[in-house]
């Protein structure tokens, strides 16, 4: 039992430590974002950094995602014949589902390691003193403009992931299960509705802070030389994956529950 | 009295206590030499001098703000006031040298492009650095970014000017222009702290000198004081005896 014990204690405490640290910094975050400067423009470019240059990467992976899970239904659903169900059923999942999960996990191993590493290299080799000695603030600085800037291109790009895995789907249901691509048009359009894109950004949201929050945090908290950046881009990426997944899990019941009242 | 003061600072990083109570003053318009061995705790003091740092306790005032009560919000005031020059130069690698030097004006004052495009070319100009104004920091040798740094930490016309090491790495011609500028700033009222293992350049720039040992300012006056009075610990230090 103690065996387990003291690894787990320590589990259990150092979890709580990040939590509470990452709790502190978003405190921060909130305060500095409504007292004082602004920098939009850093924003802008933050937007420009995380978005633009994520498209390709989003564009080919999407791509692809969309064109397996047609596959996979319409060869699973056939033997059925329920073939018909495929356009209906990889709307949904995309929607819902791998949309918004797929997405920000591909921007978590992006974007979370990039600000992660970046972040904790300023802080060896002193430009976030230097920040704070020439009278400015690296949470407004750095940590603010790149949070803000994941909240506004996760929806875009869950979006784009949305459209171009449904052409994919699209694309194999045509040619390889041979469904008549009007017909997939049309149950896509149907399928779709209000409340599977209501939920797919809602959660896209939860999603770019628990990209961006752990992947500051991290950062910020290196302490001992270059050696640590390696491991602290590291965990950003181990911790915002799992609190994506998990927070999925809650986040689409939270969804269903919020859905069933309105 | 002074314009920065320093009582009884103490600091501990873990188990290691490195300021066992530090207290020393600096008045108007003086340049005081801290030096004591690699590792003594010398950029610890200017750090915390600026709210980078804060000590365990004790107490830093400067031009009658207690720093060491301030929140960091309210240390911007501090900050723009007193440069610190960083032992490395902390210039920002993701801008140009421009950008560099632009940044505290862009931030703290309403000067227009057009002067701020001046400032900076004149004083790229004063630094020896006429000419590298779109260059990113990482194709600088590390004393021309050394000289960045510094160049940076006096866009702002401080009051107060802490230097790390300023000297240290550069050629003899580099390290006399930087004995220049300080005895120029000197001259202009600028009060100072000088951290340095350059001890030709403390002898030539400052006021005073205090010497940092085992946590503790074991002497401090002006080099003839301390020539008399000091266990001849000056001497030692030099001599590479004491750290
Ligand atoms: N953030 C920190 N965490 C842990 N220890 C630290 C930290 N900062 C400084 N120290 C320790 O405090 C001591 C003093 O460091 P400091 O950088 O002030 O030395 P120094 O006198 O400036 O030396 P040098 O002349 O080599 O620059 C060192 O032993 C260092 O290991
Ligand atoms: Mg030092």
């Amino acid at each position: 039992m103690s065996v387990f014990a003291a690894p787990l204690g320590a589990f259990l405490f150092e979890s709580l430590n990040i939590l509470g640290g990452m709790g502190i910094l978003s405190g921060r975050i909130l305060k500095d974002l409504f007292i004082g400067r602004f920098y939009l423009r850093l924003v802008v470019e933050q937007i420009y950094v995380i978005g633009m240059k994520s498209l390709p990467l989003i564009l080919i992976t999407a791509t692809s995602i969309g064109m397996v899970m047609s596959l996979q239904f319409g060869l699973g659903l056939e033997k059925f014949g329920g073939k018909m169900y495929v356009p209906k059923l990889v709307t949904a999942t995309i929607l819902r589902e791998m949309g918004p999960v797929f997405t920000s996990l591909m921007l978590a191993a992006r974007v979370g390691a990039g600000i992660a590493s970046e972040i904790g290299s300023m802080v060896v080799t002193q430009q976030i003193d230097a920040i704070r000695a020439l009278g400015t603030s690296p949470i407004k600085k750095i940590v603010i403009p790149r949070v803000l800037a994941c909240l506004v291109t996760l929806p875009l790009l869950v979006g784009v992931t949305n459209f171009v895995a449904t052409v994919g789907g699209l694309l194999i249901g045509a040619t390889e299960l041979n469904i008549d691509a009007n017909f997939y048009y049309l149950k896509v359009l149907s399928t779709a509705g209000i409340s599977d894109y209501v939920s797919g950004i809602g959660k896209s949201l939860f999603f770019a802070i628990f990209i961006s929050i752990p992947a500051c945090y991290y950062g910020l908290n290196v302490k001992n030389g270059t050696k640590e950046v390696g491991s602290a881009t590291t965990k950003a990426v181990v911790v915002a994956s799992i609190l994506i997944l998990v927070g999925d899990f809650f986040l689409s019941k939270l969804f269903w529950v919020v859905e069933r009242w309105v | 009295m002074g314009m920065i003061e320093v009582e009884d600072f103490k600091k501990s990083f873990g188990s290691k206590q490195v300021h066992k109570g530090v207290s020393f003053y600096v008045k108007t318009g003086e340049c005081l030499g801290l030096i004591g061995g690699s590792g003594a705790g010398k950029s610890v003091i200017l750090r915390s001098l600026i709210g980078l740092e804060r000590p365990d306790s004790g107490k830093i005032v400067i031009d009658g703000t207690e720093v060491t009560a301030l929140k960091e919000r309210e240390l911007v005031e501090v900050r723009k006031k007193v440069a610190y020059v960083f032992q490395g130069g902390a210039l920002f690698d993701s801008m140009t040298v421009f950008e560099n030097l632009a940044y505290p004006l862009r931030e703290h004052t309403q000067l227009s492009e057009t002067e701020i495009r001046r400032k900076i070319l004149h004083q790229l100009e004063e630094f020896g650095l006429g000419g590298n104004e779109n260059l990113l920091p990482a194709s600088l040798s590390g004393g021309m970014q050394k000289r960045v740094g510094l160049a940076r930490a006096m866009m702002m016309s401080p009051e107060v000017v802490l230097y790390d090491e300023p000297t240290a790495g550069l050629d003899p011609y580099n390290t006399k222009k930087i004995q220049e500028h300080i005895l120029d700033l000197k001259r202009r009222g600028v009060t100072s702290i000088l951290v340095t293992h350059d001890m030709p350049t403390a002898f030539a720039v400052c006021d005073k000198l205090a010497i940092l040992l085992n946590g503790r300012i074991e002497a401090q006056g002006t080099m003839e004081q301390l020539e008399k009075d000091s266990k001849g610990l000056i001497a030692k230090f030099i001599n590479g005896e004491a750290a």
